[in-house]
């Protein structure tokens, strides 16, 4: 497009304003992490604190057994509808959606109430704690997974290669496991890692089941501490580039659309 | 695809018989009645109960409550939170997706740009808000580095833990939303439209007033209420930044952990107060996607 040179640098004041917006916070914390003494004792003292590991291996694992839940729970789910139920599809999606309309705030509130009295008094114990901590995770992740899974079945014959399979003598179970998700590969992948993005460094689910995930732990440095949570709110940062740049570097071949996360 | 096209599943009285494949999805049904659908449920049940277990609608009549720290102030600074930033956020948004489309600054850019989004636009909550006050907050890297050069932002009334703080940091989640998802619309403006357009002697401003807007307008007014939706359901930030500024994500976390908790019907409320507005305009959003989808390829 043949732009006027004068356009075209208004367009550059746009995209550069745009850009410091971006990078003075980060820059900001960056810099204030420094003026530790000495300059790098933010980084070290946050490394060497036990509660930073527990916390982030915490959420590391939580966010494994989410993604593996909530693949297990989708991709069955959206192949099945796709192949013999086509007018569930709607209401499968509006499902999946829900967790857009109710907030994680709001979700939390409703699980508590329903699981701290009988008959499921999980709140409880800390591993019935876990386990609605991973149900709510695993509930934020449907509308991501679902779109992911179903953009993906969009793109495979599903019904050539269940009845293919199916002619040559394998059962459900090997449909899925060695036909479904081997050519599912890539909008699997790219679900689990905006689940990953999402769910390492969430606070208020965590926060009020009362689990030390990594969230609160850097809420409760950021309340009593100088320089250590800058630099966790940089290695925050990091983990959810590295999330976001596989997902791309993910999808490059494929022609899917980066997804889209909602704030927390 | 109607139900029977694969036969056996429909009677003679037109009837849908049982259809056992249905049971293929009860794992996913059964998942989300349990955690999500249930436990919703169970929050509006307890919004029309009083203390006592009797029903009553007291608990919605008390969401208009006026005063300092009540549901009405919430609910409305919760409101105009959202909906400043969800236009500002979309304006910017705009113009910055513009700027790397359609504004021949070199392609390079526009990938780095949309990648950078996706990260920011998931970078919200607790190291969010961290970031902005070791930025901007009274001691940040910034504000003592203007301080020392003779200007006190915090003198001249600028606070980050207010109102307006709040909103400077959604931006920054609410902005990057807003290129991604505007980004496929930008790009399904055709050249051919604007060549036609400008053939035909139309100004620039023109196209934008007759062609380009109102192709633009369904998206930009879904995005709008999308990013409305996405600053609505926030409390992380906010109350990691600023506990004190009296927004319904808060609000609400108090009433659960005991802070304000003297009447737990009017928490429920206020939580089915927020799950109706979030509803409504994530509800106005996909009906304007609809539309605007026309229009893409």
């Amino acid at each position: 497009m043949n732009q006027p040179k004068r356009s075209r640098l208004v367009w550059w004041v746009v995209f550069l304003v745009g850009v410091s917006y971006f990078a003075l916070p980060l820059l900001g914390t960056f810099f204030f992490s420094l003026q530790a003494q000495p300059i790098y004792a933010g980084y070290t003292n946050i490394l060497k604190d036990p509660g930073f590991y527990n916390s982030l291996l915490y959420s590391f694992i939580v966010g494994l057994i989410t993604i593996a839940v909530s693949i297990l729970i989708i991709v069955p789910t959206a192949f099945w509808v796709r192949l013999k139920l086509p007018w569930l599809r709607p209401y499968i999606e509006f499902i999946t959606l829900l967790p857009f309309v109710v907030p994680p705030i709001i979700l939390v509130f409703g699980l508590l109430n329903t699981y701290s009295h009988p008959p499921f008094r999980l709140t409880a114990s800390n591993t019935g704690s876990d386990v609605l901590l991973v149900a709510a995770y695993v509930i934020l992740s449907f509308p991501y997974m679902y779109r992911a899974v179903d953009s993906g079945l969009r793109t495979i014959d599903v019904r050539t290669l269940t009845e293919a399979s199916q002619s040559l003598g394998a059962g459900w179970v090997r449909i899925m496991w060695q036909v479904i998700f081997p050519n599912l590969r890539v909008s699997i992948l790219s679900g689990a890692f905006l689940t990953l993005a999402i769910v390492v460094g969430e606070y208020t689910i965590a926060t009020f089941l009362g689990r030390h995930a990594f969230g609160p732990y850097l809420s409760l440095i950021g309340g009593n501490k100088a320089y250590e949570p800058a630099a966790g709110s940089l290695i925050s940062f990091g983990i959810t580039w590295i999330a976001m740049g596989l997902l791309t570097l993910i999808g490059r071949g494929s022609r899917q659309r980066v997804q889209v996360a909602g704030a927390r | 695809m109607p139900a029977s096209a694969r036969g056996a599943s429909s009677t003679r009285s037109g009837r849908r018989r049982f259809n056992p494949s249905i049971l293929g999805v009860l794992p996913f049904l059964i998942f989300a009645f349990a955690f999500l659908i249930i436990p919703a449920s169970y929050l509006v049940i307890g919004s029309l109960q009083d203390k006592t277990g009797a029903f009553t609608t007291q608990n919605y009549a008390d969401l208009t409550k006026d005063g300092v720290g009540g549901p009405r102030e919430a609910y409305l600074t919760s409101i105009e939170i959202s909906a400043v930033t969800a236009i500002a956020g979309a304006i910017l948004g705009f113009l910055l997706a513009y700027a790397v489309i359609s504004g021949g600054l070199p392609k390079a850019l526009r990938s780095g740009l949309m990648t950078f989004s996706g990260v920011a636009s998931n970078f919200a909550g607790i190291p969010l808000a961290l970031a902005f006050v070791f930025t901007l907050g009274s001691n940040g890297l910034f504000t003592v580095l203007l301080r020392d050069a003779g200007i006190n932002i915090y003198d001249s009334g600028f606070k980050l833990y207010s109102k307006f703080g709040l909103e400077l940091v959604y931006l920054y989640f609410q902005f990057p939303l807003m290129v991604l998802i505007i980004a496929p619309a930008i790009d399904g403006l055709r050249k051919d439209w604007r060549e036609a357009s400008e053939n035909m002697g139309a100004s620039t401003f023109q196209y934008w007033r007759y062609i380009a807007l109102p192709i633009l307008l369904p998206t930009l007014m879904g995005s709008t209420l999308l990013l409305f939706g996405n600053a609505f359901g926030a409390q992380a930030t906010a109350f990691q930044l600023a506990p004190l500024v009296n927004i319904a994500p808060v609000l609400i976390g108090k009433q659960m952990s005991g802070d304000v908790l003297h009447n737990p019907g009017l928490g429920y409320a206020l939580a089915i107060g927020m799950v109706a507005i979030m509803g409504v305009a994530i509800l106005a959003y996909s009906v304007l996607q609809r539309r605007s989808e026309r229009w893409m390829r």
